[in-house]
């Protein structure tokens, strides 16, 4: 020892700077982080990226590429071959911006011949000047450097096709378009009607349940979030039942066509109503007592209050509450196909693209497009999230309502009312899938659960659904928590942690719909390794658990950070590698958010429609995307029942939930209590 | 060694290949024929060919084209039978399906058959444009009974009307092409715009325009004849008006995927596809189909649709869809807000 330090002469240490010594445990959970990053980047990024270069894949015709020949009266080639680019510079025949198009695209050769005459005798040549060179014959496809002769009568057959290229022609396009563009200001505004009635209506109602002593709140709340458990097109088949021609209370819109702007606002509050909800309730219970105590003695009107405490008090609630559901209506895309009539929203417009006129590049253009006010409405609230400091400290008191019998009357009547609306829009659906044949026959049956005779896929669709939620609410649980725990009790790296923060916050600001086409554009590539899920039920699993990251991820973060990292300290002391701390104690600890993480991801599996409707195949059709099919068909009653069994389904799942998750308190919780 | 690798890979294909053939050949098939017809088709081919399994992949005409398009690269299915001849069309003009002339095909009434020779797809059975009217309703609200499509623009419908929009339905786009194609460009606009003031809106599917009328949601919907004749057989108050200027058809048709693995059974099934009693299988629902003298009478089918189905020109349609359903866009989807 001794002689060990006289023969090193004390030096200033050069060379790294010392590191804790990195453990297999680190190690380990550094890997698996790094894998369930790796399941980020491919089932995100990667497709998104896909998709977004997609966007840019314009198709024009390359008029270069083209060569003719025409032939005398005598049909003796004689004249030199020209280009159709010279032909069009002499004569002007296609303006350049007739020269971008869609894949579908097609130019008609005569245009280049002003003196074309069907009956004449000539004959025309043409032949490509590359191997990629495409032209049509009548409809049959040229390509290559041959030459092709054809007659004067045949020639009037011949179109250039277009070649791919990149570029921006597509945003121009889309731009220039007043159908298209019309739709970014009908879904902002729309989304921004929306977005004020639903915040207006549930402040009053969680405002009811937080600060008056109504009776039944229990009922309330639980009314309350009803519209959670069904598709969000539901209400839009209630609503045709309610105000349409043959609408049970019709005359109540006064003349108005149910069919557009106010169909789709009044479907939106429906489904968006819990989620603002639940999160303005959270924010008005969060407050503090004593500063109204301060109010009360300082003499400031009921009205005053209101406006200097509640309203500052919950301002982030509500704040946060505005952006989820402005994002939520303006990515919806079932509502207004079902009840949006004329009115066009860029949902929709996605959907009419690829599917009515197979324009896959145009729809990845109006996806990046809605992709914007999304990812603003994201990082605006992030942002707030931020700068939100505690309101609730340990001198803090909570407040308790006192009773005040003209108050509380007038907010369970609000309540009522609102319930009401909730209750009678599942109901008429309930009643629409009973009757017979609407409006002519109203005797009850159940005709309508004949799912097996109509389009979306009959009852296999309804047991697809239930396999595709419990798959993604066990496989989505284990890889949400396990990636949660991994981010937040790894020591040090923190240039992963914040790539893998920043990718689990992604999925929230990306709308199903883009979620599902950027999907098809990367699985369905041939080229791709993983192209064997396109087309069965893990690719639908991966898109709904990567769809609904978000939420789940921090709900797992949340309650990880309640535990303390002594724990983790205590159990590397002990020599117990981690996967045993986490088994036995992180794990039972925060089970309650487990199992909050797993109905969350149950129920939104059950209900989800734009992500997948891309993405069933014959053999995994969904409840939710058959309630979409059968009412495009007009089999409008099947789909009312369709959507109830989700619901009734969702309803048994939320009660087991609440079954165990009261059973599991019991044995796992009780410490929290004592 | 990689030798060795060739060697058994070649062993284990060849195994693959004599046990696939010892056993039964499976065909994937990607239809948009009616799910309720799917098996009945699957059962009558087995009759005759028990040795080719047909696996359906079926969903709309836009999902499976968008399907057959999205997959053109790497196609999944080994042929289409039952798809629209127009969908058929866009496949050709990519190259995608490989030309095949099935034994019988000059039996077939010429329209039915593709104009290559040899063709790339031979039809089955013709969807025929129609008039959905509601008795009652149009009762109620005193509508005359139109009789051809002038007559609908008439003011009295205004609001009473409801069609499929071309952008999103193969139907709506047949309905435009047809009507470009009896009126002229210029008189088919004209009387399209005429029409506009009536419709009350524009949907995305081609069968929901009758369904709606069978349902008393609008009184009159353009449609087709098939789905109006089903209404009518499940009970709904529905006149099926042919009318008087003729029709728009389009046809559900058979082709083989270029470069697909099962040629000679893809082969086997088209023969047997435009087979009589093939003909006389689709002819249990469909009016109209391939092959002349088969077709029988079908039950709430409008009389006179075989007459007044027009020369259809698909290349035109083809040819001019882009440019049709941008100028249709232009002049009918911009006006966002609904009329009143």
């Amino acid at each position: 020892m001794s002689v060990t330090a006289d023969a090193a002469p004390v030096r200033p240490p050069t060379g790294r700077p010392l590191r804790a010594k990195l453990g297999r445990d680190d190690y380990i959970m550094r890997g698996y982080m790094l894998a369930i990053m790796v399941y980020l980047v491919v089932a995100l990024a990667m497709p998104l990226y896909v998709m977004l270069s997609k966007s840019f894949t314009t198709y024009g015709f390359d008029l270069a590429t083209y060569e003719f020949q025409v032939s005398d009266q005598a049909g003796n080639f004689t004249a030199p071959p020209v280009s159709a680019e010279t032909l069009n510079r002499e004569l002007g025949a296609v303006p350049p911006e007739k020269l971008t198009t869609s894949s579908d695209g097609r130019l008609p050769a005569t245009l280049f011949f002003p003196d074309f005459a069907f009956r004449s005798p000539v004959l025309y040549r043409i032949r490509g000047t590359t191997a990629g060179a495409t032209y049509l014959i009548g409809s049959e496809r040229h390509l290559g450097t041959e030459w092709s002769q054809v007659t004067s009568n045949d020639f009037r057959r011949v179109m250039l096709r277009p070649v791919a290229s990149r570029g921006l022609d597509n945003f121009v396009s889309y731009f220039s378009t007043p159908a298209l563009f019309r739709s970014i200001q009908n879904s902002l505004l729309i989304s921004l009607i929306s977005t004020v009635i639903t915040v207006s209506l549930a402040f009053g109602f969680a405002y009811a349940l937080n600060r008056s002593c109504m009776r039944f709140k229990g009922f309330f709340r639980l009314v309350a979030v009803m519209p959670i458990l069904v598709p969000s097109l539901l209400p839009g088949i209630a609503l045709v039942y309610l105000f349409g021609r043959q609408g049970m209370i019709r005359e109540l819109l006064m003349g108005e066509e149910i069919y557009g702007p106010i169909g789709i606002v009044i479907g939106s509050v429906f489904f968006t109503f819990p989620h603002a909800m639940i999160i303005i309730t959270t924010a008005l219970a969060i407050s503090d007592a004593r500063l109204y105590e301060a109010a009360v003695s300082l003499k400031a009107s009921r009205w005053k209050t209101f406006w200097t405490v509640t309203i500052p008090g919950a301002r982030y609630g509500l704040i946060s509450a505005s952006f989820v559901v402005f994002n939520l209506v303006i990515t919806d895309f079932g509502l207004p196909k079902v009840i949006g009539g004329q009115y066009n929203m860029l949902a929709v417009d996605i959907y009419k693209q690829v599917i009515g006129q197979q324009n896959f590049e145009m729809g990845a253009v109006v996806s990046v497009v809605l992709l914007v006010p999304a990812l603003i409405a994201f990082s605006v609230d992030r942002y707030v999230q931020k700068r939100q400091v505690a309101m609730l400290t340990t001198r803090s008191v909570p407040y308790q309502p006192k009773p005040h019998r003209r108050f509380d009357w007038l907010c369970f009547s609000y309540c009522g009312l609102v319930a009401v609306f909730i209750v009678g829009i599942l109901g008429v659906c309930q009643f629409a899938a009973l009757v017979k044949f609407w409006p002519y026959d109203l005797s009850l049956s159940l005709k309508n659960y004949a799912f097996d005779v109509m389009d979306g896929g009959g009852w296999a669709s309804y047991r697809n659904s239930i396999r595709m939620a419990l798959m993604t609410a066990l496989i989505g649980t284990v890889v949400v928590f396990t990636g949660a725990y991994m981010v937040e009790k790894t020591k040090g790296f923190g240039a992963g942690r914040s790539v893998f923060q920043f990718l689990a916050m992604l999925p929230m600001a990306i709308p199903g719909m883009v979620l599902g086409l950027a999907y098809i554009f990367f699985f369905n590539n041939p080229a791709n390794p993983l192209n064997f899920i396109y087309g069965t039920m893990a690719i639908l699993v991966i898109c709904t658990v990567t769809h609904f990251y978000t939420v789940s991820h921090l709900t797992a973060v949340t309650a990880l950070k309640q535990m303390d990292i002594e724990f983790e300290s205590v159990a590397a002391s002990l020599k117990q590698p981690f996967y045993k701390l986490f088994a036995r104690v992180t794990v039972p600890v925060c089970l309650p958010s487990v199992l909050d993480i797993s109905i969350y991801l149950f129920v939104n599996a059950m209900t989800t429609v734009s992500a997948v409707v891309f993405l069933y195949s014959p053999t995994t059709t969904l409840a939710s995307v058959a309630v979409l099919n059968m009412d495009d068909a007009g089999d409008v009653a099947p789909a009312a029942a369709m959507g109830m069994m989700i619901f009734y389904t969702n309803a048994v799942a939320r009660l087991i939930h609440v079954a165990i998750s009261k059973g599991v308190l019991k044995r796992t919780q009780a410490w929290r209590f004592k | 060694m990689s030798l060795h690798k060739n060697f058994w890979c070649a062993i284990a294909a060849g195994l693959f290949v004599a046990s696939n053939a010892m056993a039964q050949t499976e065909l994937t098939v990607y239809t948009a024929v009616e799910a309720e017809d799917l098996k009945r088709y699957a059962e009558t081919f087995n009759q005759d060919h028990p040795d080719i399994k047909i696996n359906w992949v079926r969903d709309s005409t836009g999902i499976i084209t968008a399907k057959l398009l999205a997959e053109r690269n790497n196609p999944q299915a080994d042929l289409i039978w039952g798809l629209a001849a127009t969908s058929l069309l866009l496949m050709k003009a990519e190259g995608m399906l490989e030309a095949y002339a099935p034994a019988g095909v000059e039996k077939l009434d010429p329209k039915f058959v593709d104009n290559s020779n040899p063709p790339a797809w031979v039809g089955m059975d013709a969807w025929v444009a129609a008039v959905c009217y509601n008795t009652v309703e149009a009762g109620k609200l005193g509508l005359p009974v139109p009789t051809s499509w002038k007559d609908l623009t008439d003011p009295v419908y205004k609001n009473h009307l409801i069609m499929p929009n071309p952008n999103s339905s193969g139907t709506g786009f047949l309905d435009v092409s047809s009507w470009l194609q009896m009126f002229g460009e210029e008189g088919g606009w004209a009387f399209m715009d005429a029409l506009h003031e009536n419709i009350a809106r524009y949907t995305h599917s081609g069968s929901k325009p009758c369904k709606l009328a069978a349902a008393g949601e609008i009184p009159i919907g353009i449609s087709f004849a098939f789905r109006g004749a089903k209404s009518k057989a499940a009970g709904a108050p529905l006149e099926i008006i042919v009318p008087s200027e003729g029709v728009g058809w389009d046809m559900e048709a058979t082709g083989i995927i270029a470069g697909t693995a099962n040629l000679e059974a893809a082969k086997t099934l088209v023969d047997w596809s435009i087979t009589r009693t093939a003909n006389e299988m689709y002819n249990t629902g469909y009016a109209v189909v391939a092959m002349p003298g088969v077709a029988k009478p079908v039950e709430h089918f409008p009389e006179g649709l075989l007459e007044a189905m027009i020369e259809n020109d698909f290349e035109w349609a083809a040819n001019n869809r882009k440019a049709i359903l941008t100028e249709w866009q232009s002049r009918y989807d911009s006006k966002s807000d609904p009329k009143n």
